[in-house]
């Protein structure tokens, strides 16, 4: 190889490599900007309970494992209001107390945190929590929730106050309020 | 062909191998998510272990020799991971019909404190009836974790606490040499072929 060739080699290929890295940092920045909060706030559906200027939508949980100590449960929550509110805390009949939790995947290794300042949901925003990401954490369960019952939870926002929500609960696998198991 | 258009031609290669590299790097190429083939530390993952099982009973991992087995670090307290995943494996196991008796299911706690082998016991009931179940000591649990360089860690909560965690499955085979892994929430068909090629495999 000579050096003429060579050096028109490393340039070509510089020139591409930028070129490529230019189009693939565009692509990306969209993706980076998802995150669980989105800034659509769909039609109501008919499971929804409001409070001041917030609505939590399709709140559910799985049906727990026997002798299961904790619980996740999820929903949709949606600030129409022009100030920002935070879930603080709450309550339900069938466990001692509930956190707040963030639960993640970093490299393999699940993570889990507890949001200690709660959880925000700004104006205008929805903040959906999901497995796999934030949900309520139900704590020391008392009885075990069954698949196709209700119950009953309370939520603490900082701003709106209490609100009382049927959570629906759902077979054990199903990774969403509705739809079919996990077990394909 | 003129220089150029040869210039061309390896230029393009190398911004597709430098993009490859990246790719890979940009995907976190960590152990625990590889396959055998791509880890150098494959001869590394698993090791003998002695535990105690659901049922009381002390448990070597030459006991596992003669079978792979898929085996998974989870603890009792968590509301999604653990569960879901047992649950995929169960249901993996229903997949496999008269096949699922050449594998063998192991979990191990990383919260031994709060699963004792009675909890686990009724824990795991809910799931396979194949699944061994093993607890020991802080110091064995910390031994196995090691020995398949899985992480976790116990995170203090306001009244509580709860573990962070390796989420993944590990593939191993009759002689508990590493194959290859299940992630958290792969596609069922994905983690049917991989316990196919493990049961074909050994």
């Amino acid at each position: 190889m000579n050096a003429s060739f060579a050096r028109g080699f490393c340039r070509v290929t510089l020139h591409r490599v930028t070129l490529c890295c230019a189009i693939l940092t565009s692509m990306s920045q969209p993706l980076l900007a998802q995150t669980s909060r989105v800034e659509i706030a769909p039609a109501l559906p008919s499971a929804a309970f409001k409070v001041g200027d917030l609505s939590i939508e399709t709140p559910w949980m799985r049906e727990t494992p026997d002798g299961a100590r904790v619980a996740g449960g999820f929903m949709r929550i949606i600030n129409r209001g022009k100030i920002s509110d935070r879930l603080l805390s709450g309550s339900a009949p069938f466990s001692k107390r509930i956190e707040m939790h963030e639960m993640r995947m970093d490299g393999g290794v699940m993570k889990m945190r507890e949001l200690d300042k709660g959880l925000e949901v700004k104006p205008g925003e929805t903040v959906e929590l999901k497995p796999g990401g934030l949900h309520v954490m139900y704590m020391d369960l008392a009885e075990q929730p069954k698949a196709g019952e209700k119950r009953k939870t309370t939520l603490v926002f900082e701003k709106a106050g209490k609100v009382e929500i049927d959570v629906v609960v759902v077979p054990r696998g199903q990774n969403a309020p509705t739809g079919k198991a996990h077990h394909h | 062909m003129s220089v150029l258009k040869v210039i061309r031609y390896f230029a393009w290669a190398a911004v597709v191998v430098m993009a490859l590299v990246a790719g890979l790097a940009a995907l976190g190429f960590r152990p625990g998510q590889m396959d055998a083939g791509r880890m150098p530390l494959a001869a590394s993952v698993g090791g003998p272990f002695e535990l105690t099982t659901q049922e009381g009973r002390r448990f070597k991992s030459e006991e596992l020799k003669g079978k792979p087995f898929a085996l998974f670090f989870g603890f009792t307290n968590c509301p999604d991971v653990c569960p879901t995943t047992l649950l995929e494996l169960t249901n993996r196991m229903e997949d496999l019909g008269p096949d699922a008796d050449k594998i063998r299911l192991v979990f191990i706690t990383v919260d031994p404190a709060r699963d004792t082998p009675e909890f686990l016991k009724r824990y795991l009931a809910n799931f396979d009836k194949r699944l061994i179940g093993l607890t020991g000591t802080q110091d064995e649990i910390a031994a196995v974790a090691k020995a398949y360089r899985a992480i976790y860690k116990k995170v203090p909560t306001k009244d509580d606490y709860t573990m962070d965690h390796t989420a993944t499955v590990y593939l191993m085979d009759a002689q508990g040499r590493f194959v290859s892994t299940i992630a958290y929430q792969e596609p069922a068909d994905t983690q049917r072929a991989k316990l196919k090629r493990l049961i074909a495999g050994s």
